[in-house]
């Protein structure tokens, strides 16, 4: 029996390694490649599109590097999980740096946390910086993972999605905002599963488990 | 249901192992710093800071590899500390799997240090470290050389530049409490907390559970830094955790 392969694409935003090691440990019979050729991408039986740092930058250069055309292939074909920027990269536009325009997997927009974020009239602090609760809405990436558990989170801007039905986890911080996006074999958090200890490692587990069957 | 407020053990290490000093001397051995790492990652730590006490003397290689084998094992956030001076400094910790660096002398000698790491790796993954020492009434100095040489500088003045000039985070250690065991500084915590509109880690002085309380709650800190009460067994990562929600401070405690 060949081995599964996971591809983690490498757009050239940021340092991989952690999400790598961690897709390893989960699935030691799985092999997790960081790559960005198109044809190993192709290949593989999972796709994991990760992103940190600026929108623009991210977007540039997954246009760049032709990198929307392989997620464009990838998002009929095979299980893809979106991270953190690669999930904000998923939707129609932000408003990080004057205005971006995105993929388009998801409608819906990227807006920012603003400087006035209050709670219970604390003033609450952005980025949006440590572990939070997600509500989880039936999905088989949460299999085994208790509801409301904790995630670890760094961003200043969030996703507001415009189809309800597509959110799969939902988070709150002074307002609230789609954790988790899915449809058919597309999901994208918001959180770090790779820097979310047990129950992240548990969500990259059910990943590489998953066919693609919402 | 809010964020939770964060603990966080330190590891100090000098020439490749964990260590803790008191007041910065009187270095006691505590330790392997991977398989430290790998214990508090398992009793539920919500992040590691990693400081290289060392670098300011010696070659980083040993700090690298240390780093890239502390992030194969550990699945939470981690920052690495000591002798980051320029962006290659940055580029490289980030490279072998830290998710933040913590900068402290650098920022002072030159702040824009600070803008440049945050333009080009983006707020979220730059600490500023800030060392600071009573100094009068209501009056916080920054210290550098691990406390030895005063700078002139209003720690809470300074703590509003830091973050005007693109820091994510503050790391505030009370130099007159550090390794003495007798809660932290809760005066200029809470000064500097209230402040800045980013999160600010207390550290420097916990020696049992309730201090780590008072930093939140009276210190008004978003996260807790400990190293000496964890290295020596006192008290597990988890038992501080139980400890600060029966307090009924929002815990991560799944």
């Amino acid at each position: 029996m060949s081995s599964k392969l996971c591809a983690v694409i490498d757009y050239g935003m940021g340092n991989l390694h952690s999400a790598h090691g961690a897709l390893q440990t989960v699935a030691p019979d799985t092999k997790v490649v960081v790559t960005s050729d198109a044809d190993v991408i192709r290949k593989a039986d999972h796709v994991v599109l990760p992103g940190v740092g600026a929108i623009r930058d991210c977007m540039a250069e997954i246009r760049r590097q032709g990198i929307d055309q392989v997620v464009a292939e990838v998002r009929k074909s095979k299980p893809l999980l979106g991270i953190c920027v690669g999930l904000q990269a998923m939707m129609e536009r932000s408003e990080e740096n004057g205005g971006v325009e995105c993929m388009g997997l998801f409608p819906g927009e990227v807006k920012f946390f603003g400087n006035d974020l209050v709670e219970n009239g604390e003033q609450l602090k952005v980025p949006h910086m440590g572990w939070n609760r997600v509500e989880q809405v039936v999905h088989p990436l949460w299999a085994g993972i208790a509801d409301n558990s904790r995630f670890y989170f760094v961003h200043s801007y969030y996703v507001q999605a415009a189809n309800a039905a597509q959110v799969k986890g939902r988070g709150h911080y002074g307002v609230d905002f789609a954790a988790a996006m899915g449809e058919d074999n597309v999901f994208a958090v918001q959180f770090h599963p790779e820097k979310s200890h047990n129950a992240g490692l548990a969500l990259l587990k059910n990943f590489l488990a998953w066919d693609g069957q919402a | 249901m809010a964020l939770a407020k964060r603990i966080i053990p330190c590891l100090d290490v000098d020439k490749g192992r964990v260590v803790k000093g008191v007041n910065f001397v009187g270095i006691r051995d505590a330790g392997d710093p991977v398989e430290i790492a790998k214990r508090y990652n398992d009793q539920g730590a919500d992040e590691i800071t990693f400081l290289d006490i060392t670098a300011s003397h010696e070659g980083r290689d040993t700090t690298v590899h240390m780093v890239e084998a502390i992030a194969e094992q550990v699945f939470i956030p981690l920052t690495v500390g000591g002798g980051i001076r320029e962006l290659d400094d940055i580029r490289r910790m980030l490279n072998a799997g830290a998710d933040k660096v913590s900068i402290n002398s650098a920022a002072v000698y030159n702040p824009e240090f600070v803008k440049a790491a945050s333009d080009k790796f983006g707020a979220q993954c730059i600490v500023v470290a800030i060392d600071a020492k009573q100094v009068g009434d209501n009056h916080w100095e920054i210290f550098t050389h691990g406390g030895r040489k005063a700078t002139g500088i209003n720690a809470v003045e300074w703590a509003v530049k830091m973050a005007e000039f693109g820091a994510g985070e503050i790391l505030l250690t009370s130099m007159d409490r550090d390794g003495v065991k007798s809660g932290f500084d809760l005066g200029v915590t809470r000064a500097i907390v209230d402040s800045v509109n980013i999160p600010v880690i207390a550290s420097g002085g916990v020696g049992n559970l309730d201090h780590l309380v008072d930093g939140v709650k009276i210190g008004h800190a978003d996260a807790v830094l400990a190293a000496s009460i964890f290295h020596f067994g006192e008290y597990t990562v988890q038992q501080a955790k139980q400890h600060m929600a029966a307090a009924g401070i929002e815990m991560r405690l799944d």
